[in-house]
């Protein structure tokens, strides 16, 4: 709860500092230090996979930025792979035609990324329910069908090959086990997880709550919907494209499978897998979809499939919520129970 | 201009063939998301099943076409209906989100098991030796099969139209779909017609992937790769709609053909644009009530 009384505490007659004071607005739990020390961790503890954890690192960028459509502001994408794509697209093409600075080529591919959200948003964000489902996925199939025509300049179906990543901050170079490109999705992670944990928190992100609980009430109160929602859509976009500029700069290829319809429903996937709207849902679904996908590749890339769509139907029917809901329903129980 | 009349014979044709079987195939998609508000995104999958039991039916086991065709519809239509009251009716009034989720799980299940039982190839579908050969018509030579297809495809979808306006179960459907809770205090079990518009769309899905499989192979990603088209065919159409998808189809399968044989390089990119489009404009559909 936001504190309403002006009334001084005791402990309140201290200076506060600026993060004390963010730290009380936003609620940092201690909870939320899980997942870094985490990430940390496996750094140093599975040397061997740090390329797919890097991959974890970059996608869970991707899965937020969903989350904050999904979770936040109520708009259900089939198209999300558009500004992925796109992004992934962008930094790729300037790492192949001269510029590898891979921080600078982030924002870049944030800044199209962002603007291909904006103006299609613009457009498809006054449909809902299916039309808009179908709107978002015929989004990203254009962009598909023209990244695929465009042969010339995105390698087509072969691919986007030849990128040149220089090193990061000029310091450190990209190395074949890994490391750097660990290292950079992870400081990539970090400030977009502390940019979107400030916008959900805020003034703003309530009001996308309040939007997605009942946009009718939220328009009578005075709040325009249409331009919070397209604001959440193109914020949204920038961090997808982030994420796609990312894995483009940090496997130094991008193929057309970006832009794929395919691309959109995993991502939805992975995040219900962890659960919607909380956040954090994003960093439990990513890697058990990542890691669980990449043992099964090994042994059976055929039945992957089959397993992942099983599970999917499994936790729609009995886990309601994900990962995160069912843990939130136990701990809830065993309050109750004690 | 001595070969315009031809070419534009060759359009009309193929592109009627490939709507055709996309209205089969979607026509079931938009009673389920018109009626029942059910976002069955795996509406393909019962689609390749059944392009998968008949080419089985007649390849490894030697069942004469119509049987192999028939015996499909009956197979995807039972197993529809087991479906829908296992999965699908837990979720009628669900959140838009799990009920895509929930599908789009059945899209991989389908994907992985066709791929498992059936290899990942497409599957050969040969016509019987009788609906083999072409027909000539103004120099160009129409493959038999195809006209088959069209006119089959037709009387179909005149039964189609034909028992919804006449019999008990369409008055009851339209009922239904105009306004689900009015048709409910009106004593109609809106549950088992639920189930049985399910089935009725599942099956005539299997009929179209059966009967199309020449002109949209079936291979293990069907369910996947031609849900756009499957989607725009609908949502184009307009939801609940029965005509309206009908025109869809044609536009779409009309349009996808006059492209891939003027310019194929741009092929599907003007059919999503012009999706895109209509949507914007009659954000319903064509036929869609406001």
């Amino acid at each position: 709860m936001t504190e309403t009384s002006k009334s001084p505490k005791p402990h309140d007659t201290a200076v506060t500092t600026a993060l004390d004071a963010y730290a009380r607005r936003h609620r940092f739990r201690i909870v939320e230090v899980v997942p870094w020390i985490a990430a940390v961790a496996a750094y140093f503890v599975f040397p061997d996979y740090l390329a797919l954890g890097g991959q974890i690192l970059a996608t869970i960028i991707f899965a937020l930025s969903v989350d904050l459509l999904i979770g936040y502001a109520g708009i259900v994408t089939l198209g999300h792979a558009a500004m992925y794509g796109t992004g992934a697209y962008t930094a790729g093409l300037l790492a192949a035609n001269g510029w590898g600075d891979p921080v600078s080529g982030l924002l870049i591919a944030a800044c199209v990324s962002a603007l291909v959200g904006f103006v299609s948003g613009a457009l498809v964000l006054r449909t809902s329910g299916l039309t808009l489902l179908m709107q978002t996925l015929v989004v990203a199939a254009l962009l598909y069908e023209l990244a695929n025509k465009a042969g010339h300049y995105t390698g087509g179906g072969d691919g986007l090959q030849g990128m040149n990543v220089w090193p990061v901050f000029g310091l450190f170079r990209f190395d074949l086990f890994g490391k750097t490109a660990y290292l950079y999705s992870l400081a990539v992670l970090f400030v977009c997880w502390l940019l979107l944990r400030t916008v959900v928190h805020s003034a703003f992100g309530r009001s996308l709550m309040g939007i997605r609980e009942n946009p009718l009430r939220m328009q009578a109160i005075g709040t325009p919907v249409e331009r919070r929602k397209l604001i959440a859509y193109t914020l949204s976009s920038a961090l997808a494209g982030v994420s796609g500029a990312l894995i483009a700069q940090t496997t130094g290829f991008v193929g057309l499978g970006v832009l794929s319809l395919e691309k959109s429903g995993s991502i939805l996937i992975m995040l219900i897998i962890g659960g919607v709207g909380q956040l954090y849902g994003s960093f439990i679904g990513v890697p058990l979809y990542m890691i669980a996908q990449d043992r099964f590749a090994a042994i059976d890339p055929v039945f992957w499939y089959f397993w992942i769509g099983l599970f999917m139907v499994l936790v729609v029917l009995f886990a309601r919520g994900g990962v995160l809901g069912v843990l939130g329903r136990m701990f809830e129980r065993l309050g109750r129970s004690r | 201009m001595s070969d315009f009349a031809p070419a534009m014979i060759s359009i009309a044709f193929h592109g009627l063939t490939l709507a055709m079987v996309l209205y089969l195939i979607s026509v079931g998609l938009s009673v389920t998301m018109g009626l029942m508000g059910f976002v069955n995104l795996a509406h393909g999958a019962f689609a390749m099943a059944g392009g998968y039991v008949a080419s089985t039916l007649m390849s490894r086991h030697g069942i004469p076409f119509p049987f192999a065709i028939l015996a499909a519809v009956a197979v995807v239509t039972a197993s529809a209906l087991i479906l829908e009251r296992l999965l699908y009716r837990r979720l009628y009034g669900a959140e838009e989100l799990d009920q895509v989720l929930l599908t789009m799980g059945l899209i991989f299940m389908s994907v992985g098991g066709a791929t498992y039982i059936w290899g990942p190839l497409s599957q050969p579908m040969q016509p019987p030796p009788y609906l083999q050969g072409g027909l000539e018509v103004l120099g160009r030579t129409l493959p038999m099969y195809r006209l088959f297809l069209i006119v089959s495809g037709a009387v179909i979808v005149t039964a189609l139209w034909l028992a919804l306006e006449r019999t008990r179960f369409g008055a009851q459907l339209r009922a239904a779909v105009d306004n689900l809770r009015m048709a409910e205090t009106v004593g109609i079990n809106t549950s088992r017609l639920f189930a049985f518009a399910f089935a009725l769309g599942s099956g005539l899905a299997a009929l179209g992937g059966a009967l199309g499989a020449e002109v949209l192979a079936i291979t293990p990603g069907y369910a996947l790769e031609h849900l756009a088209y499957f989607l725009i065919v609908v949502a184009v159409g307009g939801l609940g709609s029965i005509r309206g998808p009908f025109f869809a189809a044609l536009m779409v399968g009309v349009t996808d053909t006059a492209l891939k044989y003027l310019v194929p390089e741009y092929g599907a990119f003007f059919i999503y644009a012009l999706t895109m489009i209509i949507l914007l404009r009659y954000p319903r559909g064509l036929l869609g009530r406001a």
